[in-house]
């Protein structure tokens, strides 16, 4: 590419274009002016105006992970960027390909408490990858280019750049690098992976257990994981972030584990003597009290984050790699080892699992005159749409009737904040999803607490026209709080009740969108064929659910796996 | 470095060697990275290598529950870290530094000085009531410098932490700067 004289708020849109960024997000201030100017007029990328940065920040994450490119979001310095560290943080903790581009005072007043001046790259720290600050603005090119690379390959995650409002004035000879060299980016891998010894596991296993997690998508691994299950025929749990990573439609599939995976899976977890945990890290939610997990399972390790080895369960076997490369190389190694050996007999084991399965399934019984129960919506809304549909749910016990209920079967297609739980996430996430995947269907399964945190920016969806759906599951409670208030805090519900507000059929109708309620399944029914017919622009659905619903199985927090308490 | 008599919690110590990116901010973000996942500074020093795109660090972790391969994992992390090993202790040549300040009458003196010539320590400052002692060593030799400087009145004691390298042919760099 010849050198080409620009600012550097060109050469940051240059960039951008050379990555093959479609759509970014983001709301202009003062010290992002020159990049907002030098947007003007421009057809690529797309710029989409949301009304806060967190939503931008969110729907970047939304958008990376239904399509699996980096998501892009933008902010001006100080609240601009600090608005922005929440979804920064949200997409560190699921993995999720993000670049985030600051804008910062100008060079001469960085250091001084300037107005709106925000230590952003020291902040965000943390919570990203990594993180530069562009001091000259000959830098730009080669740090953006690392920037996108570092968000996307390895373990991804978010990274931010931080651009000193002169650094965007200041001109530059613009040249796109062809490569990128960080010395301390790839580290050298020293040692073989051990392939035998993994294999060697799977063939003297009786009771193994296939858990898979979010790095299955990261790696989209989704093939080579289901052709290395069939071929092992092992059970398959999932965590939350690894739906989609297997079709839980599948009799292979038991679905989730974990504080509120089903009966079945934590008992079959807790009773394998192998675990093959692929693109997983053993977060405290799926193992619950760690002493005490899958006391007699080994383990074989596979994932791309050495740090991730042995961190919270000591591997058996650790194979440090990438999944879609390393896990068929695990495949072929162990079909020789069972070809040479024999393969194990899982069939005393899939009788016991199937006898769990059979004896503790997960369950509800919605009487037509009562109030709607929200596993019933879910599995409602389930058969309704055949489950052709991308989901994303906020947080909260929602969030945990659609891990249970909404049975996924393509990659990408459960789209949910998990890592840091952050509440508001549904409608962001709902509105990057629609605009990566513009033909699909896109739910959103959302609590009334949740949709409060981020509901300004309906006026994105609406004045976008995005067709996406969303079901707020309103107990007017804050009810996974509740829910923990009654078990575990005497039942005193302080700061949980929500009034009655806003009315969201008329809240709706203000953002120009479609309002909708329903109370009984009839209504239910009724209503979620109108939300689907609806293509001129959102739906918002106000659910009224029984009030005091809880999520279980449950297993308490610092309890065993197997630990699980009910409702009856 | 301020030494405190406070006893230091249980655990294993351990010699961490660094070489990073010569940038602004690298120390922030290791030292952060060490404060939020509850890694234990015994020492930290940094300085120039061989080559002035790279610094290194010595860090001696105290740790109580990880193990430290997962420290070094996370550190590796980093993206400016471009190599980072425990070094073995085995195989360690270490060295720090220590000036101390001793306010003493003048009749000591001579004293001092017979101690310090025991330690290779020597003399830099002599004022008519006090004196810098300035040693080298290993921080065990410089523990025990330090316990016999003590009678005399140390008015103020400055140690560097530790710096290390292995011994033999083997280098901490990745094969591209080998």
């Amino acid at each position: 590419m010849a050198k080409e004289k620009m600012t550097g708020a060109k050469a940051v849109l240059r960039a951008l274009e050379a990555e093959g960024v479609e759509v970014l997000f983001g709301i202009p201030g003062g010290a992002i002016l020159p990049l907002y100017d030098a947007l003007y007029g421009a057809e690529r990328p797309r710029h989409v105006l949301v009304r806060h940065e967190q939503v931008g920040g969110h729907a970047a994450e939304g958008y990376a992970h239904a399509t699996g490119k980096v998501g892009v979001c933008m902010g001006t310095s100080g609240p601009g960027a600090t608005n922005l560290v929440t979804a920064i943080a949200d997409a560190y903790m699921d993995s999720v390909p993000m670049v985030a581009i600051t804008a910062n005072v100008s060079s001469s007043l960085i250091g001084t408490d300037a107005f709106q001046e925000a230590d952003i790259t020291g902040i965000t720290m943390p919570i990203t990858k990594h993180n530069w600050l562009v001091t000259d603005v000959r830098e730009l090119p080669r740090i953006l280019k690392e920037a996108f690379y570092v968000a996307r390959t390895g373990r991804p995650g978010p990274v931010l750049v931080d651009i000193p409002k002169d650094v965007l004035n200041a001109e530059l000879d613009f040249e796109w690098p062809e490569t990128v060299e960080i010395p301390g980016y790839h580290p050298p891998v020293r040692e073989e992976p051990r392939l035998k010894d993994a294999a060697q596991l799977m063939r003297a296993s009786s009771r193994p257990v296939v858990y898979l997690g979010g790095g299955v998508r990261t790696a989209d691994a989704h093939k080579e994981v289901f052709a290395f299950a069939e071929f092992l025929g092992a059970p398959v749990v999932t965590t939350l972030h690894g739906k989609g990573a297997f079709p839980e439609t599948s009799p292979l599939c038991l679905g989730m584990f974990g504080m509120h995976g089903s009966r079945y899976a934590n008992y079959t977890v807790q009773a394998s003597d192998l675990i093959i945990a692929l693109g997983a890290r053993f977060d405290d939610r799926v193992t619950g009290k760690l002493s005490t997990f899958a006391p007699e399972a080994k383990v074989i390790h596979l994932d791309v984050d050495p740090a991730e080895i042995s961190k919270l369960v000591t591997a058996t076997v650790p194979l440090v790699g990438d999944l879609k490369r390393l896990l068929p190389q695990l495949h072929e190694e162990a079909r020789r080892a069972f070809a040479d050996h024999g393969r194990p007999d899982l069939g005393p084991w899939w009788k016991r699992v199937n006898e769990w399965r059979e004896k503790h399934p997960l369950r509800y019984r919605q009487d037509p005159k009562q109030p709607l129960l929200p596993q019933y919506v879910i599995d409602t809304l389930w058969k309704k749409t055949g489950g052709k549909a991308i989901v994303t749910t906020g947080v909260g016990e929602h969030q945990m009737f659609a891990a249970q209920w909404w049975k996924t079967a393509e990659p990408r297609t459960f789209v949910t904040s998990g890592g840091l739980g952050t509440m508001g996430f549904c409608l962001p996430s709902a509105i990057g999803i629609q605009l990566g995947r513009p033909d699909a269907l896109v739910i959103g399964i959302d609590g009334d607490g949740s949709f409060q945190m981020t509901l300004q920016d309906l006026a994105t969806a609406s004045e976008l026209k995005l067709p996406i759906k969303i079901f707020v599951l309103n107990n007017l409670f804050l009810g996974m709080v509740r829910q923990w208030q009654e078990l575990f805090y005497e039942e005193k519900y302080a700061e949980t009740p929500l009034a009655d507000l806003p009315d969201l059929v008329k809240l709706a109708d203000a953002y120009g969108c479609l309002g909708l309620r329903a109370r009984t399944p009839e209504e239910l029914d009724q209503v979620i064929d109108r939300a689907l017919a609806n293509q001129d622009g959102p739906t918002i659905v106000d659910v009224r659910i029984r009030r005091e619903e809880k999520v279980y199985p449950m297993v308490p927090a610092g309890a065993p796996l197997n630990d699980m308490i009910d409702g009856e | 470095m301020e030494r405190t008599e406070t006893p230091q919690p249980s655990g294993s110590t351990h010699t961490i060697s660094l070489l990073v990116e010569n940038k602004p901010g690298v120390l922030h973000r290791i030292a952060g990275l060490f404060s939020r996942r509850g890694y234990n500074i015994a020492s930290l020093t940094v300085g120039p290598t061989e080559r002035a795109e790279y610094s290194r660090m010595t860090i001696v972790v105290r740790l109580s529950s990880s193990p430290v391969d997962q420290v070094v994992r996370q550190v590796q992390k980093l993206v400016p870290v471009v190599e980072v090993r425990e070094l073995s202790p085995q195989d360690l040549i270490e060295r720090e530094l220590l000036l101390a300040k001793i306010r003493t009458p003048e009749r000591n003196h001579a004293e001092l000085r017979a101690l310090a010539e025991t330690y290779e320590a020597v003399i830099v400052d002599v004022s008519p009531d006090a004196l810098v002692v300035e040693a080298s060593g290993t921080a065990g030799k410089l523990d025990a410098l330090e316990e016999r400087l003590r009678p005399f009145g140390i008015q103020e004691l400055c140690r560097s932490g530790r710096i290390a390298l292995e011994r033999g042919f083997k280098t901490l760099a990745p094969p591209s700067l080998k």
